[in-house]
């Protein structure tokens, strides 16, 4: 097919194979998940979990502000699987429910920061100047605020609830991106693809959609899997401190809280939403580890020759 | 050196003066009236004015942002809008809470983490270097207050070795020490993965070099080689990027101190964050983040100072 349209034809000649590899890297992480064991867990795990974040409603036994004040306090039983809360919501319910918000937060807010970061880390890195001076700074700001008291600051600002808990989330990530983005650009504004794009007319706009972007999204798409797990932890431990989501609403963080509250009459509490986030969060990290260490060539020519030699 | 040294200085007061503004003018964001956060819903509009007038609140925002800055310049943080009493006494008072909580785990992520990563590296492939890739992908995962709360169910609920509650009551040091164990080992085993993976990765790197291979070829042990070449030249690194943890630490340490109900910045932060005090919450920010910028200046200083690789113009 490729063969008879003469614009492809072209293209073929003018163009190093490498860009528009949309499907391509598609099969690639496949590629790499079936060769990698932990990834194949992680992502196996993963998929689970997004069936069980869909179909709350018919799995859970229970609704999860559903109260029976007659059991409050109950151990894990017959009845109620890992027992109830102080108002008699069944836990293993409100654990079920509560994947939706950590995996809503996860994906959204990374989506946020990836969605803010990367267009300004391409600007910077593709006019340089002054844009990238004050873009540098910014990133070095950001930098010196652990990413958690960046988040409860915009947590102060903006209060409580989910959908702000993902915007705080987003954007106290923001500064990596920027910088993921920033450097390549810079090394491929100068490459001779770009110049040659550049000398037949190409505008900033074209050069940076179908040149620049299309090689990085490999880097962007692995620090995104890798700082799901970290968002999912973040929305966890904001809500763990009462400045996240708000209960009724169940969210792991605020269960632990409440856990944590009543340590001594229901221990089970603070133990099992706490089982669900670090399996939910260990998945995340299982892929997006093997996805880093495939990609990073540095790793990849250290590699070969221990292997060689064992 | 010295123009390197006198830059990085410099540069690091900017961005201490851009993150006091930047916390400043966030608090300036806030939509809630603060005269109406702290006197309530019935406050009469005279009592309003008087508390604004008081706080400086009705002046205009350059005049607050200079007088914050003057003040800021002289050290003084200022006054707690709910309690009125200076910021700067309280958070000096439980500056060593945070900090003791924050070297210990420190301690504790650097002794195991730095002998496992080298014994996993040196045995690449073998048990060791998998359960090393074990324990780095938990403590990834592990959230450090989760970890507490395992420690706080097991030590504390479960065997009673430890109380529930670590509020520090007396000042013997004895009692410090008992009530500092869980937390620092709950933020320790987390900073233990980093650390493992840190060092495990720098020296495998290390062991590609050419020096390794020549000292192979002259035949040293390889004891010799792995300690006395090897370590040497991964430590200054290693410690160094340890350092660099201190943004994690601190942000872990708000966690902890909540888990277990421990005196310290982080608590102060929070606390201040839900009673809506906003003088507290900014000059909280604040500091973490100072502490933050310091630390890394020092870091860096060091680095130059002990690496003679490094060279500054």
């Amino acid at each position: 097919m490729n063969d008879t349209h003469p614009d492809a034809q072209d293209k073929g000649l003018t163009k190093p194979p490498e860009p528009r590899e949309d499907f391509g890297l598609i099969r690639e992480i496949w590629r790499i998940l079936k060769q990698d064991r932990t990834a194949f867990c992680g992502f196996f795990i993963i998929v689970g979990l997004v069936g069980v974040a869909i179909f709350a409603p018919w799995i859970a036994p229970y609704g999860f502000s559903e109260q029976h004040i007659v059991h409050s306090f109950k151990g894990p039983g017959t009845t109620f699987l890992l027992g109830t809360d102080e108002f008699g919501r069944d836990l293993l319910s409100r654990i079920i429910w509560g994947t939706r918000p950590a995996l809503i937060v996860g994906v959204l807010s990374v989506l946020v920061s990836i969605g803010i970061g990367v267009p300004i880390g391409v600007v910077a890195g593709y006019k340089l100047g002054w844009i990238d001076r004050v873009v540098g700074w910014m990133v070095d700001i950001m930098l010196s605020f652990p990413s958690l008291l960046l988040g409860l600051m915009i947590v102060t600002l903006l209060g409580q609830g989910i959908y702000k808990v993902i915007v705080a989330i987003g954007i106290s990530h923001i500064a990596q991106y920027i910088r993921l983005a920033r450097g390549p650009t810079m090394a491929l504004r100068n490459h001779d693809f770009v110049r040659a794009a550049r000398a037949l007319g190409a505008g900033d706009l074209r050069i940076t959609f179908n040149h620049v972007l299309p090689n990085i999204v490999g880097p962007i798409i692995i620090m995104g899997t890798l700082s799901i797990a970290g968002a999912i932890r973040m929305e966890a431990s904001l809500s763990f401190l009462g400045l996240g989501i708000q209960p009724p609403a169940p969210s792991w963080g605020n269960m632990i809280r409440e856990g944590v509250a009543n340590i001594l009459q229901t221990p089970w509490m603070a133990l099992f939403p706490g089982l669900a986030l670090t399996f939910t969060v260990l998945a995340y990290n299982m892929v997006g580890d093997s996805l880093r260490d495939m990609f990073d060539p540095r790793l990849v020519l250290g590699r070969k020759p221990g292997g060689k030699s064992k | 050196m010295k123009a390197y040294l006198i830059k990085r200085i410099l540069s690091a007061l900017v961005i201490m003066w851009a993150v006091a503004s930047i916390v400043f003018f966030a608090m300036r964001l806030v939509p809630a009236d603060p005269a109406q956060v702290v006197l309530g819903d019935y406050a009469t509009e005279e009592a309003l004015k008087t508390f604004r007038h008081e706080m400086g609140l009705d002046r205009p925002l350059w005049a607050q942002y200079t007088e914050f800055m003057a003040q800021l310049a002289r050290g003084d943080l200022g006054r707690s809008m709910i309690t009125n009493r200076p910021i700067g006494d309280q958070i000096w008072a439980l500056f060593p809470y945070t900090f003791d909580l924050a070297i210990s785990s420190m301690l504790i992520g650097a002794i195991i983490g730095i002998p496992l990563g080298v014994w996993a590296a040196i045995r690449k492939n073998s048990a060791v270097d998998y359960i090393s890739r074990i324990i780095a992908l938990a403590g990834f995962s592990f959230p450090a207050f989760y970890l507490g709360v395992l420690l706080l169910l097991v030590f504390s609920v479960e065997l009673g070795w430890f109380p529930i509650i670590h509020q520090v009551r007396t000042g013997s040091p004895a009692e410090h020490l008992y009530k500092l164990i869980l937390p620092a080992l709950s933020l320790g085993l987390i900073q233990a993965s980093y650390v493992t993976r840190l060092t495990r990765s720098s020296m495998l790197e290390a062991l590609n070099e050419d020096y390794v291979r020549t000292a192979f070829a002259k035949g040293l042990r390889p004891k010799n080689v792995y300690f006395k070449h090897v370590l040497k030249n991964i430590m200054i690194p290693v410690v160094t990027a340890i350092g660099l943890y201190t943004g994690t630490i601190l942000g872990g340490a708000i966690l902890t101190e909540t888990v277990f109900n421990r005196p310290g910045m982080g608590k102060l932060l929070v606390g201040a964050i839900n009673q809506r005090d906003y003088t507290t919450i900014q000059s909280g920010l604040m500091v973490f983040a100072f502490i933050v910028v310091v630390v890394n200046l020092i870091v860096d200083l060091t680095y130059c100072l002990f690496d003679p690789k490094v060279k500054y113009e």
